[in-house]
């Protein structure tokens, strides 16, 4: 019988050599007279094991990482295929405690199936959801997705059951499902992880969400820096599509319901979800006032529900399992999990999914082990390039939007990106501001001149010759800081402002 | 060593290749952009010559294609190098020292941002973020992604890249 291995198509295995591994076992497997049939699952999310090769065995899947191509005739040779020994054997992957302290609900199958086969889906859960919901009103659909307490994972953390019921309750004969695949924050790739791993979740997570409110098309606004992730998600759709999960029958309802894949062209601004709905509809990235808000009048001017990825991969759990079990993680007004992402320099990076409450330093320590540098953590921004900052004083406030924005900052789409003692913050605040002037839409003036000026008052407060003049300019930053905030249209410029605040509140003394 | 982006051969723009590219986006909603990129995968850039065309087939002014090809990082306006080279610059890769690793490459192709190698085979662009960012610094070459890249790795990389792209030339005549 042929030994089943798993090599991941996707962009983290790819991206450290997994693609030239399925030539290098293969010929050695032929050579040797072995039968082997390979498998392309996602990634469980263990950057710094990949490229992780798994093999299924009599006791379960036992792994090898990171495995190069160098690697593959020793491999062999320690009859890596019924599980040897070796020297990146990591055994039962299951049972690492990275995976084993996981509480994985939205990313259960990610990394353990060919991430695009409908009947490898079902098997573990798959289309449970959808078969509920359909036997559901679309108003208790809405009604479980709210009692869920599941909020948008893009970072703006809205009840998502309240948009839906937004738009639920619209009138219109054509509404829209947009799901927000423009993962611009440094620091995050969990959309891409479940698109790339699980992708048939989003899919499903879509539909539901088109029979709850009443809309026929849906459409996946995706980054062009995800090429990889088109392919695959594409390649699902259609598996859907054969399968009789999308079209003018879904699933044998008679409902109606079809997906597309659009691409975005390398614009930051388009996350923003007016912007995005700009893009869609094909014009400039520039953001529109609110009200009217996109659940009444977005897509077209239709009523269209705006989600993010991992807000819509997450509804098909919550129908499969029930409501009150996803709200039985996480505490407070934060509930369910959230997957987060460590990255930058970091020892052991990758995507940990948790309930809400885990501390900071515990994601960073027991998770992450600590910097790759291997010297002391100074500073962690969390929440994409928009978020704020923290010291190691501030590593133990738990993860949960409230406590975050107590303790000014925000937990977002979860990015944690770690920078050891190397870094200079004058340097990474001015970087914000940079950041803000080259992706801003330019369509209001906080936004688009404020940035240049705060990189210029930057610059003038690093350059300054005595205390005096450096106070008068932090006085200047400070103030404009303040009107980017209040006065900008949209979160680009509203929220520049953290990441350089907390810089110069945290870390004073680089700015000189 | 690491993967190896396959190669992108553009066509040479000519307005009929061009009008025939994008007519599968005719009829549907908002496919302005969609459209673009087709051209570009064609071409390797988008031509000024086609904005009239895009125009009528949108039912837009010139005016307003203009405005949405300027305004996406993605478009070009002029012919690239033989590849396209991506060279993160956000947070997570700067942590992993991305700053000193973009000053090598820009070094070793002797070319800025949004330049070309003297040779002809390589574009310089940045990008912010590839969702890699457990694994920084990143570099894309054309649609491949390449994680914890050093000045050794890369100038490795381009060396297979430029000598595949030179028995490719040869090959072509």
């Amino acid at each position: 019988m042929a030994t089943r291995i798993y090599i991941p198509r996707e962009t983290t295995a790819s991206s450290l050599g997994a693609d030239l591994l399925i030539d290098a076992i293969t010929t050695e497997a032929k050579y040797r007279n072995l039968a082997i049939e390979i498998v392309r699952n996602g990634s469980r999310g263990a950057c710094f094991l990949e490229p992780l090769v798994e093999i299924e065995t009599a006791n379960g899947r036992v792994g090898y990482g990171p495995v190069q191509v160098e690697d593959v005739p020793d491999l062999f040779d320690a009859d890596f295929l019924k599980g040897g020994k070796h020297k990146l054997a990591l055994g039962n992957v299951e049972e690492l405690p990275w995976f084993k302290q996981q509480e994985r609900l939205t990313f259960a199958r990610c990394g353990l199936i060919d991430a695009t086969s409908v009947a490898e889906y079902k098997k573990l859960g798959g289309y449970v959801g959808l078969q509920s919901a359909l036997k559901m009103s679309g108003a208790d659909i809405v009604k479980a997705v709210l009692d869920s307490g599941l909020r948008g994972r893009g970072g703006a953390a809205f009840p998502t059951g309240i948009k839906w019921k937004t738009v639920h309750d619209a009138q219109g004969p054509q509404k829209y499902i947009v799901c927000n695949a423009d993962e611009g924050d440094s620091g995050t790739f969990a959309d891409r992880m479940i698109m790339e791993g699980d992708p048939l979740s989003l899919v499903e997570g879509m539909t539901i969400a088109g029979i709850a409110v009443g809309a026929t098309m849906g459409y996946i606004y995706l980054r062009s820096e995800y090429p990889l992730t088109q392919v695959i998600m594409n390649e699902a759709i259609a598996n859907a599509r054969a399968a009789g999960y999308l079209g003018n029958n879904v699933a044998g309802s008679g409902k109606k319901f079809e997906l597309e894949v659009r691409m975005g062209a390398g614009a930051y601004i388009c996350g923003e979800e007016t912007s995005l709905l700009e893009s869609l509809e094909g014009k400039r990235g520039q953001i529109r006032f609110k009200p009217p808000l996109p659940a009444l009048k977005g897509l077209f001017g239709k009523p269209t529900i705006v989600n993010n990825v991992i807000t819509l991969a997450t509804v098909p759990v919550i129908l499969e399992k029930g409501a009150k079990h996803y709200a039985g993680f996480g505490r407070g007004r934060s509930l369910g999990t959230l997957p987060f992402q460590i990255g930058g320099n970091i020892k052991r990076g990758g995507l940990v999914e948790k309930a809400f409450g885990l501390t900071l330093r515990q994601l960073i320590d027991d998770f992450g082990g600590g910097t790759a540098t291997g010297k002391p953590v100074r500073a962690v921004q969390v929440g994409g390039p928009l978020g704020a900052y923290f010291p190691d004083a501030l590593l133990d406030t738990p993860l949960d939007y409230e406590d975050f924005a107590k303790a000014g900052g925000m937990v977002g789409h979860g990015g944690v990106v770690v920078f050891d003692t190397s870094v200079n913050m004058a340097k990474m605040a001015r970087f914000s501001m940079e950041f803000c002037s080259a992706e801003s839409c330019g369509k209001c003036t906080p936004c688009r001149i404020g940035s240049v000026r705060g990189m210029e008052t930057i610059d003038r407060i690093v350059a300054a010759s005595n205390d005096g003049e450096r106070n008068k300019q932090h006085i200047i930053l400070k103030d404009l800081c303040e009107t980017m905030e209040s006065a900008s249209l949209c979160a680009m410029g509203g929220l520049t402002p953290m990441p350089v605040m907390s810089a110069v509140k945290h870390f004073k003394g680089d700015f000189q | 060593m690491m993967p190896v982006a396959t190669p992108a051969r553009w066509q040479d723009f000519t307005l009929e290749l061009a009008t025939a590219a994008v007519q599968e986006f005719k009829d549907q909603p908002g496919a302005l952009i969609n459209a673009l990129h087709k051209l570009q995968e064609t071409f390797g850039y988008v031509d000024e010559a086609a904005m009239p065309m895009l125009a009528r087939l949108f039912n837009l002014s010139r005016a307003e294609v203009h405005g949405v090809t300027s305004f996406y990082h993605d478009f070009r306006r002029e012919k690239p190098g033989r590849y396209t080279v991506r060279v993160c610059q956000a947070e997570a890769c700067q942590a992993m020292g991305s700053e000193a690793l973009t000053d090598a490459i820009k070094q070793q192709l002797g070319c800025d941002f949004h330049e070309t190698s003297k040779d002809g085979n390589f574009t310089l662009e940045k990008v912010y973020c590839l969702g890699n960012c457990a694994c920084s610094p990143n570099v894309m070459v054309d649609k491949q992604t390449y994680g914890r890249v050093t000045a050794e790795s890369f100038k490795k990389l381009t060396a297979t890249l430029a000598s595949k792209a030179q028995s490719s030339k040869e090959g072509g005549k």
